[in-house]
């Protein structure tokens, strides 16, 4: 399927940019680098927009946290180049004692802009450029943490008797949020009770 | 678009002195004075969904209105998220792929087809020739009931009822299939690390022959009735327009990417399960629109009629042939000798507690499913269960886009539009 050896675009990515690339790896076939969190906006707009690379394509955007706690955290961007065939897997490692960070590619790819939505949802990792970072998976008012950490238990954190009693206790009125509610002047057509509400931020919170 | 000319002038429709039904002219009438102060100059926020049948699930968007013209589109998702790839990360890899069912769970072989491969790159197992056939069969006849469902069900928004009614015949016949072969209709989880978890029964190969006979017709019928319709082409085409490279920025995939003119078939451009060795063409579009996606999809399933034809005359030949590898670190031993074999009996005992095990290290396959690329990106530490196990869903990724193509339709667009991304909501929520 692929071959084994390693991607071309790794010694080119050596040579544009030194240190900021880290280390690389094949792992059954795919090639792996490494690159530094300060210049991974930069790389990857280098892998995008250089005549030899062309990786136009952005496949997906992940994370992955190992089960070892010492071990970063990393962002996965998988890349691909249609008109070259081409596949690169590019790594971002996130110290866990740090700011789990990385600047956006939404500028680059439209396609990142519900990926980093959902990194950010299961993994608390934030995405500074990103134009509406939310909640994606998850509701707005979701309060347990990030699902895909380990650090996360499987049932969550709640116990299902404190879920079940904040599912009911939440105001089934404040599913749309503030900005939804500001078109067409919906907001200032609810009871005052209920805008009162909405200004503290109480949404789907306990009453 | 603030102002509406076009007024419905329809009374009560009633009977005239001799009892004739009456029937009023749709008149082209002066908008009453004040209208535009009261509908016009506001924009206006329509909540559609989660529960509505033209959302094709549990989609739910807000809509921000000018008159009838669509300002912005602001869809949540979520309502079915359940934490499959959470749960993955406590599982043993075949214990995975009855989770793989209830993602896309309009095309389940496809997907398990999907984690056996990954688990296999993982491992560095090349699955039997045979077996290679019978998972090109389920990935085709997946893609067949897939668009099915599509075709069904965009036709039903647009208001075409009968075609529908054609598709879910057809789909039937191969879900018979698929529960001959499976024993479930839905569920299939039919394959498991290096093969399958059973051989096609007697009057499989019959039975689905019969099927790529007629169902070609099926698809002329609907050809028939669509193509040339000036209904379908007055609400398709142009509408919903992505171009070539919005589809590629938007990381669109599958029927999508290519109705928008990209030639990206993961079958042809980074052949798995040897369909580089299959005759078939894959069908591209250029204008991007409904149109264009319908006419994408139509021809897929003639193309998929055509390799399941081929795969058909290659099981023929490999009548008998193993269906599994011959590796005792994912494969069970036979019964009778886990029973007599001491090395066997240990094989089958590490296998049923511990699980397969593939080493540390991490593999990204993707396929062509039927909505796009699905893609399972494992990273395994050594152990029998994945550290993470990530679903490249093609539907949440060709759904994102949704806001883009939405902008300036009309409202009756939106449900066309997104009926042509061809989500399912398992995958899209996991």
């Amino acid at each position: 399927m692929n071959g084994t050896a390693l991607s071309p675009s790794i010694p080119a990515l050596r040579a544009e940019f030194g240190a900021a690339v880290e280390r690389h790896l094949v792992s059954c076939g795919d090639s792996i680098v490494y690159v530094s969190r300060e210049r991974s906006h930069d790389v990857l707009a280098w892998l995008r927009d250089t005549a030899s690379e062309r990786f136009d394509y952005l496949t997906d955007i992940t994370a992955v946290e190992y089960r070892d706690p010492e071990r970063p955290l990393e962002v996965v961007y998988q890349l691909r180049s249609l008109p070259r065939k081409a596949d690169l897997r590019v790594k971002v490692a996130l110290d866990q004692a740090g700011p789990l960070e990385v600047r956006s590619v939404w500028d680059l790819w439209r396609g990142a802009d519900w990926l980093e939505r959902e990194v950010y949802d299961m993994f608390g990792v934030t995405f500074p450029g990103h134009p509406d970072l939310r909640r994606i998976l998850m509701w707005e008012t979701y309060s347990e943490g990030y699902p895909l950490r380990k650090a996360f238990p499987l049932r969550g954190h709640f116990s299902r008797a404190e879920q079940t009693r904040q599912a009911l206790a939440g105001n089934p009125e404040a599913h749309y949020s503030l900005e939804e509610l500001s078109i067409a002047d919906a907001f200032h057509e609810l009871p005052a009770e209920m805008r009162e509400r909405l200004q503290r931020g109480e949404r789907g919170y306990l009453r | 678009m603030t102002l509406r000319t076009v007024e419905m002038g329809l009374a009560t429709p009633g009977l005239d002195r001799e009892g004739r039904p009456t029937r009023l002219p749709l008149g082209v009438g002066e908008a009453s004075p004040g209208y535009a102060e009261d509908f016009g100059a506001e924009h206006m926020l329509v909540n559609l969904g989660p529960q509505h049948p033209a959302t094709h699930g549990v989609l739910r968007l807000v809509l921000e209105l000018e008159g009838e013209v669509v300002k912005r589109c602001i869809p949540h998702v979520g309502y079915l998220h359940s934490g499959f790839e959470k749960l993955g990360e406590y599982r043993h890899y075949n214990q995975i792929i009855p989770l793989t069912d209830r993602t896309d769970y309009l095309s389940p072989m496809a997907n398990n087809v999907c984690l056996a491969m990954a688990v296999e790159k993982l491992m560095g197992i090349e699955c039997t020739e045979r077996c290679q056939v019978l998972r090109v069969i389920a990935c085709e006849l997946s893609r067949i009931i897939s668009h099915l469902v599509w075709l069904g069900t965009t036709g039903i928004d647009l208001g075409a009822y009968t075609p529908f009614l054609w598709s879910f015949q057809e789909r039937e016949r191969v879900y018979n299939l698929q529960e001959m072969w499976t024993g479930a209709r839905l569920t299939t989880s039919l394959t498991r690390v290096g093969g399958l978890m059973a051989d096609i029964p007697d009057g499989f190969e019959e039975g689905l022959r019969e099927f790529t006979r007629t169902f070609p017709d099926t698809l002329r019928e609907v050809d028939t009735i669509f193509t040339r319709n000036a209904i379908w082409i007055g609400r398709t085409q142009g509408v919903g327009v992505l171009t070539a490279e919005e589809a590629t920025n938007y990381s669109l995939s599958g029927p999508m990417l290519r109705a928008s003119g990209v030639d990206y078939d993961v079958r042809k451009d980074r052949p798995y399960l040897g369909y580089q060795t299959y005759d078939f063409d894959v069908p591209v579009g250029e204008h991007g629109d409904i149109y264009d996606r319908y006419r994408v999809r139509l021809e897929e399933m003639f193309q998929s009629n055509r390799i399941l034809e081929q795969a058909l005359d290659r099981l023929a030949r490999l009548r008998g042939a193993p269906i599994n590898v011959d590796d005792p670190r994912v494969i069970l031993p036979p019964k009778s000798r886990a029973m007599s074999d001491m090395e066997a009996m240990i094989y089958h005992f590490k296998q049923v507690m511990e699980g397969v095990k593939p080493p540390a290290g991490e593999a990204y396959l993707g396929i062509e499913n039927p909505k796009g690329e699905l893609g399972y990106y494992l990273v395994s530490d050594g152990t029998a269960k994945p550290v993470r196990w990530r679903i490249r869903p093609p539907s949440f990724i060709n759904l994102a886009s949704l806001p883009k193509m939405c902008e300036g339709a009309l409202l009756s667009d939106v449900i066309a539009i997104n009926a042509s991304v061809d989500i399912v909501m398992g995958e899209v929520d996991r």
